[in-house]
């Protein structure tokens, strides 16, 4: 049970919910940018929902399929197909083994998580399976996957097992069909609220009241625009109109613990929002916090989109995370039914 | 007083102190020690900084307003605290020569030779103040003001890893190879980083050190032994 990677693709990696519990050892988290869709893409599959993925970053990677597989592909839509034929998101799917996994344009979204039942074998250092590519650590081999890789699976549970028997059964009723698919999907209310050049939703950052009243207003009405420098440790932004952003004062701050989604102003004005290879402490003054329901949305941006800002009090943000839970709660109650 | 602010909605700040002072370090891992013991439901990881403490949770498990009052009521009569004595940890270097190329610039900026720099790094106890910026990097308080030398104008782009530096008033040890803009004045065969131990790394915070000098032989030698 096996994909051999025939061609790699801008940046594929293996990646969990990440490395918890050693940031005071100044351990970089990394997992997942979007956490929402690897966590569907794993139950679709039968998996816990932390198991590794492999995250797949705008032109993705041709994997040659040794045997039928039960995968599910969420997230960004990069056109997966399996010998010409498009593959459905969001749902499970039986690919035929002999056949190759491929990858084409972005029609949406930048990161897509492919999951594959029994997850992927690869010993988890410090507890995670995800690869931080600047410290060359876990995933497979501390890199991303390069031509000639062959990443092995692990142990499927007894819900996978009955699923793709079930599929198997559908796909010998269409003999010429490479793949095989359930006649459900994800319920729409489990999806992040994904969309081009979004507005995104933040709390006010522990520096905000040290930005000139200007700066206050203009952070929240300015345009910015993702940059090509931005990747998996952060996402610098560029006001559309040239606006920088003034602290009142200047003064040098002490280096605290920063966070996924932590809104950063450098010296030269212009925001870097901080993502899943973030270090784990900043010395820049924090202007805001990205909310964690609207990070996947964040994930799923590409260098040029725009992207806007709007205030939410911790009281609204939380409510907004309980509800994404109990739907995925719900979600994870009924497909047990499906299986 | 801490103050607890909300950082996100998935994490908090206590606002310890205002300064980087080893008074305010105590208070930190007091706080920290004092999470540590009493452990609330929905915590996730409690990472201390010079002057705060953040506290990563679930707002699943927890919201906000019930973490706050639970971390006041934890953080009740913090000054009994006592702290146990601080682990003493050597760092042996090899000075100078290709694992130290600035040490001659840091003499002679401080109007000293290499031998009194070296002897002056070696001769202080370093207080790490809290770990950062890269897994196992050390922010070690207790630089002599004598050899305090400001950063390189063009930063290096590969330091390799077990760099000792110095950077304006501070003096630091290079877990990875990675860029960067300190004055190398030697090199450690420890590692600082080590993903397969618990914990992985060499130090912690609360930690003392000291540095030893070493030949470049006992640095091979050291080397090899380290697994």
């Amino acid at each position: 049970m096996t994909f051999t990677v025939i061609r790699p693709g801008l940046l594929t990696t293996l990646q969990d919910l990440g490395r918890h519990g050693y940031q005071r050892q100044g351990i970089v988290v990394s997992g997942a940018m979007d956490s929402c869709a690897l966590r569907i893409a794993n139950l679709l599959v039968g998996n816990r929902e932390r198991e590794a993925v492999l995250e797949i970053t705008l032109a993705g990677p041709v994997l040659q399929v040794q045997d039928d597989t039960l995968i599910a592909i969420c997230g960004g839509d990069l056109s997966p197909s399996c010998l010409g034929q498009r593959l459905p998101m969001w749902r499970p799917v039986l690919v035929r083994g002999g056949t190759r996994l491929e990858f084409g344009k972005a029609r949406s979204g930048c990161r897509a998580y492919l999951a594959v039942a029994g997850g992927f074998a690869v010993e988890p250092i410090l507890g995670s399976k995800s690869t931080y590519l600047r410290g060359n650590l876990g995933g497979y081999q501390g890199r991303a996957l390069q031509k000639g890789d062959v990443l092995a699976f692990g142990t499927k549970s007894i819900f996978a097992t009955r699923l793709q028997e079930t599929l198997r059964q559908t796909a010998s009723m269409h003999p010429d069909s490479p793949f095989s698919t359930t006649g459900w999907r994800v319920s729409e209310e489990v999806l992040p609220a994904y969309c081009h050049n979004p507005t995104v939703r933040v709390i006010k950052g522990r520096q905000f009241e040290a930005f000139t009243e200007e700066s206050r207003h203009h952070f929240f009405s300015a345009l910015y625009q993702v940059t090509s420098q931005s990747d998996r440790m952060g996402y610098r932004l560029q006001d559309v109109q040239g606006a920088v952003l003034n602290v009142s004062q200047r003064t040098e701050l002490i280096s605290e613990a920063v966070t996924f989604g932590t809104i950063q102003i450098p010296p030269e004005g212009q925001p870097i929002i901080l993502m899943a290879d973030r270090q784990t402490t900043g010395g820049y003054p924090k202007i805001a916090e990205v909310i964690a329901v609207d990070l996947p949305v964040l994930a799923q941006l590409k260098p040029g989109e725009l992207v806007r800002f709007c205030p939410v009090d911790v009281v609204e943000a939380q409510a907004l995370y309980r509800m994404r839970e109990m739907g995925i709660e719900r979600f994870k109650q009924g497909i047990s039914l499906e299986g | 007083m801490i103050s607890i602010i909300p950082m996100g909605d998935t994490a908090l700040v206590l606002e310890v102190g205002h300064t980087i002072s080893e008074e305010t370090h105590r208070r930190v891992q007091a706080v920290v020690q004092r999470l540590d013991q009493q452990p609330i439901s929905g915590v996730l990881e409690v990472v201390p900084a010079f002057a705060t403490v953040t506290v990563y949770y679930d707002p699943f498990q927890i919201a906000y307003t019930e973490l706050r009052d639970r971390v006041e009521a934890a953080l009740q009569g913090l000054t009994d605290v006592e702290l146990p004595p601080s682990r003493i940890v050597e760092i042996p270097v090899c000075y100078g020569g290709e694992f130290g190329p600035d040490l001659a610039k840091v003499a002679a900026r401080n109007q000293l030779t290499p031998s009194e720099v070296i002897e002056i790094h070696t001769d202080a106890e370093y207080l790490v103040y809290m770990i950062g910026f890269a897994p196992g990097f050390p922010y070690l308080g207790g630089l002599s003001e004598r050899i305090a030398t400001p950063r390189r104008d063009t930063p290096r782009p590969v330091i390799p890893a077990g760099s000792v530096g110095i950077a304006g008033q501070q003096t630091g040890v290079y877990p990875l190879e990675t860029p960067g803009g300190w004055q190398l004045i030697g090199r450690t065969p420890l590692r600082l980083f080590r993903p397969e131990q618990d914990p992985p790394t060499l130090l912690q915070a609360g930690d003392l050190v000291r540095f030893r000098e070493i030949t470049a032989e006992q640095y091979q030698v050291i080397k090899e032994e380290t697994p």
